[in-house]
């Protein structure tokens, strides 16, 4: 611990009760007398990760972070309060000044600015939110493509919500019932609220069976089955468990990344909120199967519904005995925490999540050492977005051979595609691997407005745009890799020739240089002199060679030099939409 | 104590170099006679590569790698000046010249002029290049900060936390470009949980924290290091015994410092050893 | 303890350390880049247990911190060594092989009691216990120190009741083990191993052993006294008797330093001739006859100076001293002159050299050696000897190289000298702060943006009891005398206990109400204990009435 210089800004009665209410008593430093006080370095480091916990307390409360609440979060925690500081100004979802709003206020409006909310209208929407006196935030993506332009409400002493799940959908997604969906086909059928019609519905039979089978086994099939990650880089996902498997070191961490923030996905949120029990069976599994005790979720803020629905799981299968000291009857010591990310698109990165979840600043950490060695707390730890989770349970009950036969040797399995953009049926579709872009367009029916296909963004913000002449690339891991774009979270936004690409680089770039974490100067200034280069061609309506080079020069920095993957990728969609002549160019500077 | 030394054969620019195992790739050039621009480093923290200036290639690594953070490995093949090393070594310098005021980094104008980086070249006449633009904080009379001179390189924070003080009177807040040093709230440093050790300033290589008396006669323009001469001596304030480097221009310390090799301070002291010198010259002593 | 004085162990020791005792030892404000080393253990996992009357910056550090009352360290030592053998957690191998009079200890020490312990201390028993127990089981374990325990009317006994712990353990004579004493001064080390000690030669040699006498009567050509000489307290003892006159001071300000210093002066102020050889006009040099004004030793001299880790350094001039001030050396030079020896003009090599010639422990130390090894660490015995990390590894040879075992100290509670009383209720105690040194003579010299000043710390229910504000203006009473300072209410401070610094005497001449008791062995003063009396003395409050709320609800919240 440090010299704990706390100011003299007290916290009032809310905001006490609100950080309570969050994380409880800690005894980060127990005054037991006044001759015996228990603190020290090692307590405050063990009370640390409930300092995000905590800011959303105070944030929820007031609608801000004051200065006297912050200090109050810092005695309780013992952090020093420029640390609590700095993590507290690194999310979207914490403000550190005073908002003026009227105290009847209940919420902040979010408006989603990205591309897919951009061309659905989202500035006239905001106009009339703020006609009608609404506090309007401008955030990047929120989730929602599939409704877009997408809201959601962050709330001030009450909880979050986004007022499309109050609104009764009839078809959640548009394949709803189709008997071949393997990963969709709880969605919109069982409730997902109850753990009894989860296990009516074959729930917590593939955990029965990976207990049968024992951890080796299920790693092995998991191994088998050819199943890689899918938030986008496609690492062997039995390697990975394999791997912290193997690690004797204790605690050991199961982590489900749920922090969905990639512009244009949402395939996880549809998950987590229709299908809440698969995620918790099959991180249980995966605890089973790399002997973790501790399971995660890191789940982004923006998702109220998802929280709510994986919180009610939790209870129940921890009342049913589903987790806890002998979870599921393995023998096997297993729970689940669930953490709420405040809005960085970057925590979605393994190791930035890891920083965050630890109550650090959301920033990544330097690969090697792995988080399979060193995890969550420097600790073994196999990390997996819930798409990823929910592949196991078919392949432990159905052996990695039956898995195999759906998709494509090379990648194995069916995949959750995001469809957005001037599509007229969006939504969360899964298909085999090796469906071609062009099929998966046309199940989304046909294109809105009068014009023509123009590009297609694949992969999100982080992956490319591709022309109408990819319609017929097969969508598999092998074939977008060899057409020189990805498949990545699994977005697939359509845009038509009525569309201004240049407004959606510049945004593009915006987002990126408003996601950079700041720690690395290759993303950090990077990504401000790429948006500027992009503004530049907004301004000037088009893009001289020189200027042009500058770009690439730019890239190639960023794609070489940067930490993470954040800054590897701010410049993948922004080329692509060059190389495919989607911004102007070939005017001249006036400068040089 | 004694380690055990097991040694790594590896390849830097086609020379074969054994350096004992844990050795980072950034030492291990140093032993081949190589040099490597550092920001972020330094002796006496624990690598934050965050700056990304002393980036090599190495043979099977997609992205390029931080030479001051990573261990080497038996058989590496490490390139120090490919062309995709010189882009991006230019590229960071030319990021950093381009956002902030390089003027007292002395180090990098050389590798500037090396890698033939040109920060003026993001600015257009009606669209300028964003810079840090921050005024100079003088709230004591002990330190300024200057973050217009700040390169984030994150050794001021690491030097008043984790890796020498635990004071954490300042630490990073915001994000991306907008992130900056700071105390909570922005709170001024003698209302902070800063004890004036002076680490901060002892590893800022950008002159962004910097002595008030160093910054007061540079803004005299008496500030000339061309004359100064550094003479390591002892602190007098405690038993500890720590060595401080006493820097002088016409018979007066101007600044202290310590180095940091050495065993008992590794570069960092207390308030009393870094400015309770002044004693020693008039007016007080005459 | 075992022979030469100075800490076991080397700094680096403390950051591999398993269980640190920092006993009596605010080092993250007296000592602060030590306090890094021992950062760095805790940042290893090592466990610390502060024992100290205040929750000092230093306490908060610790995973526990046992608040004893000022001046019941033994009764608590005692207690943890009678735990520890209760336990069956002692060494008893250990103390078979390397020390004597463990049984006399174990008698003494059974009266100890957790329970006894916990009322004369204060401190829970089951935290003495917990302490107790980590010390002993710990692999590695070490104890610090430093004026807490030494400044004290039984300062010698203090410390041997913690070395009694680490002969009951083995905590002593081996890597990350050890009994660390944090000296005060830059070179307080330094000028022990010098001889500048009434009853040694350098390097630890009894002026009373007639072998080290005939060999420095033999190098100086001359005879010398082989009778100790007199300590500071006891020259005070002899100024009062009359027996000294004449009073030589080479850089110390005893008329703001000592315990009583109104008395103190009174006797510098009854000296025939008062001589004082300083770097500035200390409160005592405007009291001499003579000043010599003398070169600043660390920025304007060459020489030596030894710190806590035995370690000894160059200091180095870097700048010219200024108008008249002259070198310590020539000085006395000069002066030896005037008193018919011609010592002629050495270099401070000379001098070190002579010093190697007549100091074993020296002996390895070459000026080239300290010049390009950073320091050396004694013992360092000829010039292949690499220095040595840490002391008495002799304990774990099988022979004991041939020296006797380490004896157990029997020692006893007494308390402090001065006792509470209904006119004198609280106890004072002094310290130091960051930024500040001693007397202030030198840290007064710059512009500390954190500088303690004026003020003397409270608990708030004493505040509360006596109707006292933060920021109140009070008078401070002890048996000797009283001073105007002003109240802090410090939540971290025990009831009955109240805190100082001593660095601003021209504030608070707090060394007024200090008490002159002092022990017999070291010539320390006790500092660390006087009865006080506190009377607000304006009527009106600079501050809001602290809240009335009950005390022990306010350490019930967490």
């Amino acid at each position: 611990m440090a010299d704990l210089f706390i100011g003299d800004d007290k916290a009032d009665e809310i905001e006490i009760v609100a950080v309570a209410a969050a994380v409880g008593t800690p005894t980060a430093v127990v005054r037991e007398s006044e001759r015996l006080v228990y603190g020290g370095i090692h307590r405050r480091r063990d009370h640390r990760h409930l300092l995000l916990p905590a800011l959303h307390g105070l944030q929820n409360a007031k609608g801000w972070i004051s200065p006297g609440g912050l200090n109050h979060v810092c005695e309780v925690l013992q952090v020093p309060p420029a640390e609590a500081y700095g993590v507290a100004t690194f999310y979207e979802m914490f403000r550190l000044d005073e908002p003026e709003l009227g105290p009847e206020t209940t919420h902040v409006t979010h408006v989603c600015v990205d591309a897919a909310c951009q061309i659905a209208d989202n500035e006239d929407l905001i106009a009339e939110l703020e006609a009608r006196g609404a506090h309007v935030h401008r955030s990047p993506c929120l989730g929602q493509c599939e409704r877009a332009p997408a809201q959601f409400h962050q709330g001030i002493g009450r909880h979050d919500s986004v007022p499309a799940d109050t609104v009764e959908v009839a078809v959640r997604i548009p394949q709803q019932g189709d008997p071949s969906l393997r990963l969709l086909r709880n969605v919109g059928v069982v409730d997902p609220t109850s753990l009894d019609a989860y296990r009516a519905n074959g729930g917590y039979r593939a955990l029965g069976e990976a207990i049968r089978m024992g951890p080796v086994a299920v790693c092995a099939a998991v191994a088998d089955s050819g199943l890689s990650g899918r938030g986008g880089a496609a690492f062997p996902t039995g390697i990975k468990w394999r791997a912290v498997a193997a690690e004797q070191g204790r605690p050991k961490h199961v982590v489900a990344n749920c922090d969905e923030s990639e512009p244009g996905t949402f395939k996880d949120r549809v998950v987590m909120e229709q299908d809440p029990f698969a995620v918790i069976e099959s991180l249980t599994l995966a605890g089973f199967a790399t002997g973790a005790e501790n399971g995660w979720i890191y789940i982004r803020g923006e998702y109220p519904l998802a929280t709510a629905r994986l919180e009610n799981a939790v209870s129940q299968a921890r009342e049913a005995g589903l987790l806890g000291a002998d979870a599921a009857g393995s023998g096997h010591r297993f729970d689940i925490e669930i953490r709420r990310g405040a809005g960085a698109y970057i925590c979605g990165e393994e190791t930035a999540l890891f920083a965050s979840l630890e109550g650090f600043r959301g920033e990544p950490r330097s690969k090697p050492p792995f988080p399979t060695t060193h995890g969550l707390f420097r600790e073994p730890t196999a990390i997996n977005n819930p798409e990823t989770l929910i592949n196991a349970l078919d392949i432990v009950l159905n052996g990695p051979e039956a898995y195999r036969r759906r998709g494509t040797e090379r990648s194995p399995g069916t995949k959750l595609l995001c469809l957005s953009g001037r599509v007229s049926k969006p939504g969360l579709y899964e298909v085999e691997f090796g469906t071609t872009l062009g099929e998966v367009l046309e199940l989304a029916g046909p294109l809105t407005g009068s014009g023509t296909l123009a590009a297609v963004l694949m992969g999100g913000a982080a992956g490319s745009f591709v022309g109408p002449d990819a319609l017929d690339m097969p969508l598999t891991l092998e074939d977008t890799r060899e057409r020189g774009t990805t498949l990545g979270s699994g977005v697939v936004m359509a845009f038509t020739d009525e569309i201004d690409m240049t407004d959606v680089a510049v945004r593009i770039a915006e987002f990126f240089r408003n996601e950079s974490c700041g720690q690395c100067v290759p993303c950090r200034v990077g990504t401000v002199r790429q948006h500027e280069t992009m503004v530049q061609i907004q301004a000037k309506g088009s893009l001289s060679a020189q200027r042009r080079s500058l770009v690439d020069d730019i890239a190639e920095v960023m794609v070489d030099a940067s930490i993470c993957g954040l800054g590897h990728t701010a410049a993948s969609a922004i080329n692509s939409a060059m190389a495919l002549g989607l911004l102007p160019e070939g005017g001249h500077d006036d400068d040089h | 104590m004694t380690i055990t030394e097991v040694s790594v054969n590896l390849t830097i620019n086609g020379q074969a170099v054994s350096v004992p195992e844990g050795t980072s790739i950034h030492k291990a050039c140093e032993s081949a006679g190589i040099e490597t621009p550092t920001l972020c480093w330094a002796e006496n923290l624990t690598p934050v590569n965050a700056c990304r200036v002393c980036v090599v290639e190495v043979e099977g690594s997609r992205a390029l790698v931080p030479s001051c953070a990573r261990a080497v490995e038996d058989q590496m093949v490490v390139q120090t000046d490919s062309p995709r090393v010189r882009h991006s070594r230019k590229m960071v310098l030319e990021f950093l010249g381009s956002s902030v005021d390089l003027s007292q980094a002395t180090d990098l104008a050389e590798w500037m002029r090396h890698y033939g980086a040109d920060p003026d070249r993001y600015d257009q006449p009606d669209l300028p290049a964003e810079r840090i633009s921050e005024e100079p904080k003088i709230q004591d009379d002990l330190y300024i900060r200057d973050y217009d001179k700040c390169v984030l390189c994150y050794k001021c924070v690491e030097a008043c936390g984790d890796d020498a003080q635990h004071t954490f009177a300042i630490a990073v807040s915001g994000r991306g470009f907008d992130a900056r040093i700071s105390t909570e709230f922005d709170t001024v440093l003698p209302d902070s949980a800063c004890v004036y050790c002076g680490n901060c300033i002892g590893v800022c290589p950008t002159g962004a924290i910097q002595f008030k008396t160093e910054f007061d006669m540079r803004a005299a323009g008496e500030w000339r290091p061309d004359e100064q001469e550094v003479t390591t001596t002892v602190c007098s304030f405690c038993g500890v015994g720590c060595n401080l480097e006493l820097h002088t221009q016409d018979d007066r310390i101007v600044k202290v410092t310590s180095p940091a090799d050495h065993s008992v301070t590794h570069g960092h002291l207390c308030i009393k050893g870094r400015f309770g010198w002044q004693y020693v010259q008039p007016p007080t002593r005459r | 303890m075992f022979g030469a004085g100075g800490g076991t162990s080397s700094y680096t020791e403390v950051e591999q350390t398993d269980v640190v005792l920092l006993w009596g030892s605010n080092a993250r404000e007296a000592h602060p880049i030590y306090f890094h080393h021992l950062l760095k253990g805790l940042d290893n996992g090592a466990r610390m247990y502060a024992v100290d009357p205040r929750r000092t910056s230093s306490a908060k550090f610790a995973d526990a911190w046992l608040g004893l009352n000022v001046g019941t360290d033994i009764a608590l030592a005692n207690a943890v060594g009678r735990e520890i053998i209760a336990a069956g957690l002692h060494d008893t191998d250990f103390i078979a092989h390397s020390t004597q009079g463990f049984d006399d200890y174990e008698a003494a020490v059974e009266q100890y009691t957790l329970d006894r312990a916990e009322e004369i201390t204060g401190v829970p028993a089951h935290a003495i216990a917990e302490m107790a127990h980590d010390y002993a089981s710990a692999d590695t374990a070490q104890i610090l120190w430093t004026l807490g325990i030494t400044e004290h009317h039984n300062a010698v006994e203090n410390v041997l009741s913690l070395c009694n712990l680490a002969l009951l353990t083995g905590h002593v004579g081996r890597w990350g083990s050890g009994l660390v004493p944090l000296r005060g001064q830059n070179n307080v080390q330094g000028g022990g191993d010098m001889g500048a000690l009434p009853n040694k030669f350098p390097g630890f040699q009894d002026v009373e052993d007639p072998v080290s006498l005939a060999k420095f009567e033999t190098a100086y050509n001359m005879s010398l006294p082989d009778k100790p000489g007199l300590h500071l307290t006891l020259m005070f003892e002899a100024m009062e008797q009359g027996a000294i006159k004449g009073l030589y001071v080479i850089g110390e300000n005893p008329a703001d330093s000592e315990a009583d210093v109104a008395h103190a002066r009174k006797l510098l102020d009854g000296l025939d001739i008062l001589v004082v050889q300083d770097i500035l006009m200390t409160r005592t040099a405007e009291m001499a006859d003579v000043v010599l004004p003398a070169a600043v030793g660390w920025a304007e001299s060459e020489g030596t100076v030894t710190s806590s880790e035995r370690r000894v350094q160059r200091v180095r001039a870097a700048v010219p001293p200024p108008g008249e001030a002259r070198q310590d050396t020539d000085i006395i030079g000069d002066l030896a002159k005037r008193l018919g020896v011609d010592w002629g003009d050495p270099t401070p090599e000379d001098l070190w050299d002579e010093l190697r010639s007549l100091s074993p422990m020296h002996a390895g130390m070459s000026w080239d050696r300290l010049e390009s090894e950073g320091g050396l660490q004694w013992p360092c015995m000829d010039e292949d000897d690499p220095g040595s990390i840490f002391l008495h590894g002799w304990l774990w040879a099988d022979d004991l190289e041939g020296r006797d075992p380490a004896p157990f100290s029997v020692c006893h509670h007494e308390g402090p000298k001065e006792q509470l009383s209904d006119e004198f209720p609280l106890r004072l105690t002094t310290g130091r702060a960051l930024d500040s040194y001693n007397t202030g003579v030198q840290s007064g010299g710059y512009a500390s943006p954190i500088r303690y000043g004026d003020g003397i710390d409270m608990n708030p229910a004493d505040a509360r009891q006596l109707g006292i504000c933060d920021g109140d203006r009070v008078r401070m009473c002890s048996p000797r005398g009283s001073v105007e300072t002003c109240v802090r209410i410090q939540p971290d401070i025990p009831r009955g206990l109240t805190f100082t610094t001593f660095h601003f005497p021209e504030l608070v001449d707090i060394n007024q109400l200090t008490n002159p008791e002092w022990d017999l062995r070291s010539g320390t003063a006790e500092f660390k204990a006087a009865a006080v009396r506190i009377e607000r003395m304006a009527s009106t409050h600079v501050n809001n009435p602290v809240p009335d709320v009950d005390s022990a609800t306010e350490f019930a919240d967490g």
